[in-house]
């Protein structure tokens, strides 16, 4: 009797920790969002996403040079990392045992645990240097330095996940190897992995260390990748540490924006792998 | 509803033709002729000096206890071994004559003439169509496009299940019943047309009725396919097939007319297997 009670006390207490540990997790992401909201959304108006960066004590203008910087360096970052990203995943998960695969994941493991600012300095050192210049070149291989073990892992781990009975189904049928692997087990996989390159994408669009030195910055459009270019995060970054209430201002609406940007990657990926799954599924 | 073994016997008896006699008969029949097969995983031996004759257009069953070899015999046969690291393979199996584990054998071409059912069924997450199409695409076989539907209507009707499905050949394949899967599994096999067909416990997973509907497809399927099935279950091996093999730790025990392995068997092992004494 006793111990049944002190079983169910302890048992409810255990839940009420998790849940306000689940409240005490939450409270943070909730604090950010209420703020960047409340301050970001009173200076956010249309001419903010049309218009260029205003000189000091001039209001109004807008960072329409920044946004588009941002989607150019990030999507940049994306076509450099994901297909080798992807590639790396699928080697790692079909020669799992072997020497490589090991160290591809050790390299990407690492990677993932190297400080952004290090990763900037590195790019600059291969992208920058070199030519002389800041450019949007240089911004996109850092993204993608960083982008890279993050599509890798989440590729080959979910790669692993595919039912190996698939996989000999393939082969029974006289599929080669490659063949299998490309036309059974990766599109078994893709939901997964689909959300996995959305997630690093988002995560990458809010890094500011490894652009300050490589994509920089600039105060005019440009679409020329040779360029410096303007990014969202950058610019937040130099108009939040600016003397003047507008350029703050302007900073918070940046950060709104930004949030926005990473927040509707999330939805998107959450939206396009469950889709992709129910039509795999016939649900 | 299921038949005693004996009914199950006397019942399949007559559809046979001469009681034919795999066990060392030599003649254009042949289809599958193993001689001293050896298969270690590792350094553990899981088959041991396997000789055994498979006659074509038949059905052969592999029966014997969990773990005795009978699947990883199977899986020889079309060198989906192959794909397990430290795998390793001694003696020869002659498919039609020549050595299948020749070093100048294409394991792909191999796997077109065996085919393969797995006993979970495993239907691609594409639909129902391209999961037919699939096999006929890898090899050439796909032609015009009204020329890969008629050749996905016809495997679907031999594999019975196009009346099923026929409305929604577009349709995820994983939305079907586990019985339907199987049967898919086996249209997916059949498409490529291969002359030898492998099943390994193709039944082991579904209920009664499906098990029934796959067993009259075996029966019928055996007029242009030579069929080799791993079963647990002694009077699906009874009912379906024509010659059986008992294997026991990695061991052929007994090979001969299945009418005779579960009524007179020379082996006490299996005797005491198919009496129910152990197993």
């Amino acid at each position: 009797m006793k111990r049944d009670l002190l079983r169910k006390i302890v048992s409810h207490a255990i839940v009420f920790l998790c849940a306000a540990a689940v409240l005490l997790a939450l409270i943070p992401l909730a604090l950010v969002l209420f703020y960047v909201v409340s301050q970001g959304l009173s200076s956010l108006n249309w001419a903010f996403f049309t218009h260029m960066p205003t000189p000091v004590g001039e209001p109004g203008g807008g960072m329409a040079n920044a946004i588009v910087g941002s989607l150019i360096v990030t999507g940049l970052g994306a076509v450099l990392a994901i297909p080798i990203g992807l590639m790396a995943g699928i080697y790692a998960s079909e020669y799992r045992g072997s020497r490589l695969a090991a160290a591809v994941r050790f390299a990407a493991d690492t990677l993932n645990g190297v400080p952004s600012i290090v990763v900037g300095v590195f790019a600059f050192g291969i992208a920058v240097v070199p030519f002389q210049r800041f450019s949007a070149i240089a911004g996109g291989v850092a993204l993608g330095i960083m982008m890279l073990p993050l599509v890798t892992r989440t590729t080959e781990e979910l790669l692993l996940l595919v039912p190996p009975s698939l996989r000999e189904g393939a082969l029974a049928l006289g599929a080669t190897r490659a063949r299998a692997v490309f036309t059974v087990v990766v599109p078994a996989a893709l939901p997964g992995i689909l959300t996995g390159i959305l997630l690093a994408l988002a995560r990458v669009a809010g890094e500011t260390a490894p652009l300050l030195f490589t994509a920089f910055n600039n105060r005019y459009f440009t679409t020329d990748l040779r360029q410096p270019m303007a990014t969202l995060t950058v610019q937040v970054y130099y108009y939040a540490n600016s003397a003047y209430p507008d350029w703050q201002r302007q900073a918070w609406a940046g950060a709104l924006v930004l949030v926005a940007m990473v927040l509707t990657c999330s939805v998107l990926a959450r939206f396009a792998t469950a889709r992709m799954e129910r039509m795999q599924r016939g649900a | 509803m299921v038949p005693d073994m004996r009914a199950a016997l006397a019942a399949r008896a007559e559809g046979r033709m001469g009681g034919a006699r795999g066990n060392g008969t030599a003649g254009s029949t042949d289809k599958i002729i193993v001689r001293d097969l050896n298969f270690y995983y590792g350094t553990k031996r899981a088959l041991e000096n396997i000789n055994v004759t498979i006659p074509a257009r038949r059905v052969t069953a592999f029966i014997g206890p969990s773990g005795c070899g009978k699947s990883t015999f199977l899986r020889t046969l079309n060198r989906m071994n192959d794909i397990i690291t430290g795998s390793r393979v001694e003696g020869e199996i002659r498919i039609d004559g020549r050595d299948i584990y020749d070093r100048g054998t294409d394991v792909v071409a191999l796997r077109r003439r065996v085919g393969m059912v797995f006993q979970k069924s495993n239907p691609f997450p594409k639909s129902i169509f391209e999961n037919i199409a699939y096999g006929l695409r890898l090899n050439g076989m796909a032609g015009s496009r009204s020329e890969l539907a008629g050749r996905v209507e016809q495997s679907l009707e031999a594999a019975a299940i196009w009346d099923e499905v026929k409305d929604r050949l577009h349709e995820s394949a994983l939305a079907l019943s586990g019985g339907q899967q199987q049967r898919l599994c086996i249209a997916r096999a059949l498409a490529i047309a291969p002359e030898v067909l492998l099943m390994d416990e193709p039944a082991s997973a579904l209920d009664p009725i499906a098990t029934q509907r796959i067993e009259e497809l075996i029966y019928q399927l055996k007029a242009n396919y030579t069929i080799v099935i791993v079963t647990h279950n002694m009077q699906q091996a009874a009912r379906v097939s024509d010659n059986t093999a008992f294997f026991w730790l990695g061991r052929l025990v007994e090979f001969g007319p299945t009418d005779r392995i579960f009524t007179n068997p020379a082996e006490k092992l299996t005797e005491d297997y198919v009496t129910g004494r152990f197993g």
